[in-house]
């Protein structure tokens, strides 16, 4: 869990005393209740799962149950200060159409996802496996990953998107790299968001 | 982990009201009674009291039971209990009969001062605030000043939403279980043929049946079946009763032949076995008038920007009475209003009687809920 810590520090310093978050695909709320012991936000956890709702309540947190591939037709534009997807986006179908959601409904959007390019998966690769590793865990038949990207597609993205990057720091178990971040980081850490 | 138990041997009490209510209708009751039942005990500093509110054909018997009844467990007895969600080792838990009511509190089988014989269809028209607001006073008279929560499922969903609404600062958390913020044209269409049944009945004369020493019996049979189809989804009627025949096959009569016919019928029967006619209509009466947002303009936020409780709002995936949509827009009402709120959408095949029913998911998401609800006396 080192590169979950990292996570978590590195995205509460990016939110401010007091602001709201979204947390899609909160899992137990330990995220929401980092921020909520160290920022003092008011959040709410996205979760599909019944068995994270009952433990994101256990921590305390507002959780609710919605499907997250349905969209977030039912929030308001602009409510959040920050949306939060964490080790998530790799597990949605609708990758630009969940972005641009959490891009109406928040000022900010801030997502984590395993970078497919890291040199460990690429080396997987190389000895012709797909990479199981800490940040992916799973095996090709049983994971419940459906968007396989790097890094660089996710920055190309962004792009084409009109999606600014605001920010974006690498890791390696837990550590910042500081260069080259889509040859030696396993998680891509992003804080983007609309010039307009 | 301590098996759930049965609160035991309960006993209804009954207080007795002297202030006159003033009711939305502009009707009044100039004294009243109200049934209810305590379980738990309540605490040093009164901070762990629960209410619950009970739906259209629910009392104030919510759990244990009677010494000389006891097949006859409270309604929600699955969930109220020491070791069970609404832990009785830790909370004090208030059921009462609301007022309209056929079990004991003041309604339309009640004597009328003013007249010396039965309100039957004089019975004023009573509304879920009314409700709320005759709670409250049984509150004050426990001396209850702020409830840990108020806890309801379908119509008494509405009235534990109806409570952060009159009371703000006088509850804690609300739960709101397989409710919605109104009734739908839909929902009003079935009240109506419930009530039709029952006005049309030739035993109904107008209300006043007590006074013919009749029961308005088919029209309360089909009233209950009616509902009956919308407390039930269709996968559960499927699963329950499908095609089956009673003779295993067609017999090319009226009688009871599909086995969903003679459940109905056997529903209907009891229910009109114990169930006052006056007390239906007057509760899906209650039911179609609750619109809190109505005052509004029709808008709900505006409407919830009251509370000041925190929520648990649940929904089940097959309940089309009051359907998951409808949970929704209390949660983004509430959300709005940046008021703490968790929902859960429990996947049941039930409809909408899963709220009383003991599920595994349901009731975890409960118990986290309220073991996390913090009373003082208690970890």
């Amino acid at each position: 869990m080192t590169e979950l810590r990292y996570d978590f520090q590195a995205i509460a310093e990016w939110i401010g005393e007091g602001e709201t978050v979204l947390d899609l695909g909160c899992g137990d709320g330990s995220l929401l209740r980092h921020l909520a012991d160290t920022r003092g936000v008011l959040g709410y956890g996205v979760e599909a799962d019944p068995d994270n709702v009952r433990a994101s309540i256990r921590n305390g947190v507002n959780v609710l149950q919605i499907d997250l591939e349905r969209g977030l037709a039912g929030f308001e534009d602009g409510f959040f200060d920050h949306v939060v997807m964490s080790f998530s986006l790799q597990a949605i179908h609708n990758t630009v159409g969940i972005l641009t959601e959490m891009l109406r409904v928040g000022r900010e959007a801030v997502v984590s996802f395993p970078n497919f390019a890291y040199w460990r998966h690429r080396q997987a690769i190389l000895n012709g496996h797909m990479p199981v590793s800490e940040n992916l865990p799973h095996q090709w038949y049983n994971t419940p990953n459906v968007r396989f990207f790097t890094i660089a597609d996710f920055e190309s993205l962004c792009e084409m998107n009109g999606i600014v990057i605001r920010d974006a720091i690498g890791f390696d178990e837990g550590v910042r790299v500081r260069e080259e971040p889509n040859f030696l980081a396993s998680v891509g850490l992003f804080r983007l968001g609309r010039d307009h | 982990m301590t098996q759930p138990q049965s609160v035991g041997v309960v006993a209804p009490r009954t207080l007795r009201f002297n202030d006159p209510l003033p009711l939305k209708s502009g009707g009044c009751l100039e004294e009243y009674e109200l049934v209810y039942e305590t379980y738990g005990t309540l605490n040093a500093d009164r901070s762990n009291a629960v209410l619950v509110c009970h739906a259209l054909s629910g009392s104030h018997h919510v759990a244990g039971y009677y010494a000389d009844a006891p097949e006859q467990t409270g309604w929600w007895d699955n969930l109220v209990g020491p070791g069970k969600p609404l832990d009785t080792r830790k909370f004090f838990v208030i059921g009462v009969n609301n007022l309209g009511g056929c079990y004991g509190s003041t309604g339309p089988t009640s004597i009328d001062p003013a007249t010396g014989k039965a309100y039957g269809a004089s019975f004023p028209f009573v509304t879920v605030e009314d409700w709320v607001t005759s709670q409250a006073r049984l509150a004050d008279a426990l001396g209850i000043a702020r409830f840990a929560a108020v806890v309801g499922g379908s119509l008494g969903g509405m009235q534990a939403l109806s409570w952060t609404l009159q009371y703000p600062h006088r509850v804690a958390h609300a739960a709101v279980i397989a409710a919605a913020p109104k009734l739908s044209a839909e929902n009003i269409a079935f009240n109506e043929v419930a009530r039709q049944a029952i006005l049309t009945d030739p035993d109904f004369h107008a209300g006043d049946y007590a006074a013919h020493g009749v029961v308005p019996e088919r029209g309360l049979r089909l009233a209950r079946m009616v509902g009956h189809i919308t407390y039930l989804s269709d996968d559960a009627m499927a699963e329950k009763f499908g095609r089956s025949l009673r003779h295993g096959k067609q017999v090319f009569s009226y009688e009871a032949e599909f086995e969903i016919e003679s459940y109905l019928r056997y529903q209907g029967k009891k229910f009109a076995g114990y169930f006052d006619a006056n007390t239906y209509l007057l509760t899906t009466k209650a039911l179609d008038y609750f619109d809190p947002a109505f005052e509004h303009g029709g808008n709900l936020s505006a409407a919830l920007s009251r509370a000041q409780a925190d929520f648990l709002v649940v929904s089940f995936s097959t309940d089309w009475r009051f359907p998951p949509e409808r949970s929704h827009e209390i949660v983004q009402a509430l959300l709005h209003n940046r008021r703490n709120v968790s929902y859960a959408e429990v996947d049941s095949a039930a409809g909408h009687d899963s709220f009383l029913l003991n599920d595994a998911i349901y009731h975890g998401v409960l118990s986290a809920y309220f073991d996390r609800i913090q009373v003082t006396g208690h970890d």
